[in-house]
C-alpha cells in the first residue's frame, strides 16, 4: 500500500507532483494508525506556510494527526469533501482522501523527501 | 419501551403532581412575557406520572458504573473511593444551603472552610500562595498560564516570551491550555527512559520561552528523576515551572513540588483528595504559586486577621476572578474533610498503597502483555495492546466490560502504541487487584484462541459495541421533535 510514483516525508504524508504543484495527503499506513477519521480541519486557500509549518489536522477517535507543509508555498486547493466525508481518508487516502494541494515557492526544498522504498524501510523500523 | 428516552413515555396531559388551587386571582402567563422573547412555539416537554418519572431514572441509574459498583482503573483520573462521610458533611445545611452573597459575619464558619483547606493545601505542595477557585484541572491549567502571562507583562518580556514547551509525556490538556492563552506550544521528546530529555530541554531553551509545563509523574507513571535540574535550567533561561498536579497520588506527603522548583502546581481535588469525580462532578482545580507569583493570584484571597475571616479584593496586580465566587464550595468542604479524616499519617499512605498497588499489577500484567517502559512506576503504568495478533487495545478494552470491570484509559499517552494506561488506586483490596490481573489474562489469552469474542465485545453490557466513528461523524444532539 505504497504507491511507487508518489513522494513520502517521515510524518507520513504523501507527496504528488503536479507542474509546480503538490498534492498532499496521508499515507495508508498513517490513516491505519488513526482508525477511523472523524474530522479534518482544513487549511484557508491562499494560506502561505513554510516547510514543516503545521497545515491540517486529521481527528480519529482516538488521536489527532498533524499534516505538516512538504515545502514552503501558498495553499491552492483544499478538498472540501472531506468537511462531511472525512472518512475518504481511511477508504481512499492516496485518491479521494487528499487533503492540500501547494503551490511551491522552494522546489528545492521538496529533495528530501523519501521515495517508496525509503519510506517502506521507514514504515518497517517503525513496526 | 425498555430503552427509550423519557419522551417515549406518559401521554398528552398526564403530570407527575398535582398543584394546589391558587389563592391569587389567575392571570394568563402570556400577558406577564413580552412578544419578543416569547418562543414561537410551546416547548416539548415529557408528560408522565410520578411512577414512570421514577422508574424511568431509576433504570438508567441501574444501568450506570461507578466507582461505587466495581474497580475502575482509568490511568491519569485516579478513580478512588469516595468516602461517604465526606458527602454527608457536605449536605450539612449550613454548608448546602448558604447563599454566596452573605455577608462574612455570618458566614464566619464557611471561610474558616476555605482558610483551613487554603493552608493544608499550601503545606502539601510546599508553596506560599493559593486560590481555590479554578473548577477543575485543565482550568487550573488556564489560570496557571494566565499567571504566567500577567508575571511577563509586568516584568516587560510577554513580547518576546512567547514559547511553552511541553514534553511529549505530558497530559493532554496542558498543551491546549498555554494555547488557549496564546503561547505557542513547543514539544519537547521523552528519552528511552521515559523522562524529559534534558539536552533537547537545553536546545529548546531560550530568551523567548515563558516556561515548561511538567506532569510530574509524567503519563508513563515515570517519576522525572531529574526534575531539579529541568526546573533549574527552566529558571536559569528567565522561565517558570508549571507543574501538572493530577498524579499527586504518586508522591502525596512524601515530596513538594514547591521543593522541586515549581512555580504554579495545581491540584485535582477530584483525584487526590477523593472528592465526586467525573459526570458526577463537579471538580475543584486549586492552584498554588510560588512568592514571585503572590500578587497576580486571584481575587477574592480569604485572609485571617486574628480569630476572624475575611474576603480580600483590594490587590490590584491580580488576574481577576477565574470563576464566579469562591469556587466549587461544596467540593472544597469534601476535600477539606479528607484532609482531617486521614490526618498526617493517613495522608502519607496514600501515595504508599497507591504506588504499591501499581507495582503490584504492574508486574503480574507485564507476563501476558508487552509493557514499554519496565521500570519502577508509580501510581499508574502504561501497557501495549500490541502483539496479541489482530486483536487491538480498543478490543482488549471492551472485553474487560464483559468481565465486570472498568476499561482502563486506553490510546494515551500517544508515546507508546495501542497503549494501556492503568491506574488502580490505593483504595481496592488486594483480591480486587488479583481478579482483574485474572480478567485481563484471560483476555489475552481469548485474543489468541477466539479473537471475535473481543472484535465483538461487550457482550455483556446493556448496550453492544458502539458506532463511535459514526457518533462522532454525524452527531445528533437533539432528539428530533417528532
Amino acid at each position: 500500500m505504497i504507491p511507487k510514483d508518489l513522494k513520502y516525508t517521515k510524518d507520513h504524508e504523501w507527496v504528488k507532483p503536479e507542474d509546480g504543484k503538490v498534492r498532499v495527503g496521508i499515507t495508508h499506513h498513517a490513516q491505519k494508525e488513526l482508525g477511523d477519521i472523524v474530522f479534518v480541519e482544513l487549511p484557508q486557500v491562499g494560506k502561505k506556510v513554510s516547510k514543516g509549518e503545521l497545515v491540517a489536522t486529521v481527528e480519529s477517535v482516538k488521536a489527532v494527526g498533524e499534516v505538516y507543509a512538504p515545502a514552503s508555498g501558498e495553499v491552492m486547493e483544499v478538498n472540501s469533501a472531506l468537511e462531511s466525508s472525512p472518512e475518504l481518508v481511511n477508504k481512499d487516502p492516496y485518491g479521494e482522501g487528499w487533503i492540500f494541494l501547494l503551490k511551491v515557492t522552494a522546489p528545492g526544498e521538496l529533495e528530501d523527501l523519501l521515495d517508496a522504498a525509503g519510506y517502506a524501510a521507514l514504515v518497517e523500523g517503525q513496526g | 419501551m425498555k430503552s427509550g428516552t423519557i419522551y417515549d413515555l406518559g401521554a398528552p396531559g398526564r403530570r407527575a403532581a398535582s398543584l394546589p388551587p391558587l389563592t391569587e386571582p389567575e392571570q394568563k402567563i402570556l400577558s406577564l412575557i413580552p412578544a419578543e422573547v416569547r418562543r414561537e412555539e410551546p416547548p416539548w416537554l415529557p408528560e408522565v406520572s410520578q411512577p414512570e418519572l421514577v422508574r424511568h431514572y431509576l433504570r438508567l441509574a441501574r444501568l450506570n458504573y461507578g466507582v461505587d459498583s466495581g474497580f475502575y482503573p482509568l490511568g491519569s483520573c485516579t478513580m478512588k473511593y469516595n468516602p461517604k462521610l465526606n458527602e454527608g458533611l457536605a449536605r450539612l445545611p449550613g454548608f448546602a444551603g448558604l447563599h454566596p452573597l452573605l455577608p462574612e459575619e455570618e458566614v464566619q464558619g464557611a471561610l474558616a472552610v476555605l482558610w483551613e483547606l487554603s493552608e493544608y493545601l499550601k503545606g502539601i505542595a510546599g508553596m506560599p500562595g493559593i486560590s481555590l477557585q479554578p473548577a477543575a484541572g485543565a482550568h487550573g491549567e488556564l489560570t496557571g498560564m494566565l499567571l504566567f502571562k500577567r508575571y511577563f507583562q509586568d516584568r516587560g518580556e510577554l513580547e518576546r516570551r512567547v514559547k511553552i514547551l511541553l514534553p511529549d509525556s505530558a497530559h493532554g490538556t496542558n498543551p491546549a491550555s498555554a494555547a488557549m492563552v496564546g503561547f505557542r506550544v513547543v514539544s519537547i521528546p521523552s528519552n528511552e527512559r521515559g523522562t524529559v530529555d534534558l539536552q533537547a530541554l537545553e536546545a529548546a531553551l531560550g530568551e523567548d520561552v515563558a516556561g515548561i509545563m511538567l506532569t510530574v509523574p509524567n503519563t508513563l507513571g515515570i517519576f522525572e528523576e531529574e526534575i531539579l535540574e529541568v526546573t533549574e535550567l527552566v529558571h536559569e533561561a528567565g522561565g517558570l515551572c508549571y507543574f501538572d498536579g493530577a498524579n499527586l497520588n504518586a508522591y502525596l506527603g512524601r515530596a513538594r513540588p514547591g521543593d522541586m522548583g515549581a512555580d504554579v502546581f495545581h491540584f485535582n481535588l477530584h483525584k487526590t483528595f477523593s472528592t465526586p469525580h467525573g459526570g458526577g462532578g463537579p471538580g475543584a482545580g486549586p492552584v498554588t504559586v510560588s512568592e514571585p507569583l503572590v500578587p497576580y493570584l486571584p481575587v477574592p484571597q480569604v485572609v485571617k486577621e486574628g480569630e476572624r475571616f475575611r474576603l480580600d479584593y483590594d490587590r490590584p496586580k491580580s488576574i481577576g476572578r477565574v470563576h464566579p465566587y469562591y469556587g466549587n464550595f461544596l467540593v472544597l468542604v469534601r476535600a477539606l474533610a479528607y484532609i482531617l479524616t486521614l490526618g498526617d499519617e493517613g495522608l502519607r499512605e496514600v501515595s504508599v498503597g497507591a504506588v504499591l498497588a501499581a507495582n503490584y499489577l504492574k508486574e503480574k500484567l507485564k507476563k501476558t502483555y508487552k509493557l514499554p517502559y519496565d521500570r519502577l512506576c508509580k501510581h499508574e503504568f502504561v501497557l501495549s495492546g500490541e502483539g496479541l495478533g489482530e486483536v487491538r487495545t480498543l478490543d482488549i478494552a471492551k472485553r474487560l466490560i464483559d468481565y465486570g470491570f472498568h476499561p482502563p484509559t486506553i490510546y494515551f499517552p500517544l508515546i507508546v502504541k495501542e497503549a494501556l494506561m492503568i491506574e488502580p488506586t490505593e483504595t481496592e483490596p488486594k483480591e480486587v487487584l488479583d481478579a482483574f490481573a485474572a480478567a485481563m489474562e484471560r483476555i489475552a489469552e481469548e485474543a489468541r484462541r477466539e479473537p471475535r469474542l473481543l472484535k465483538e465485545a461487550p457482550h455483556a453490557a446493556p448496550v453492544r459495541r458502539l458506532d463511535e466513528a459514526r457518533a462522532a461523524r454525524q452527531p445528533v444532539l437533539r432528539l428530533p421533535r417528532p
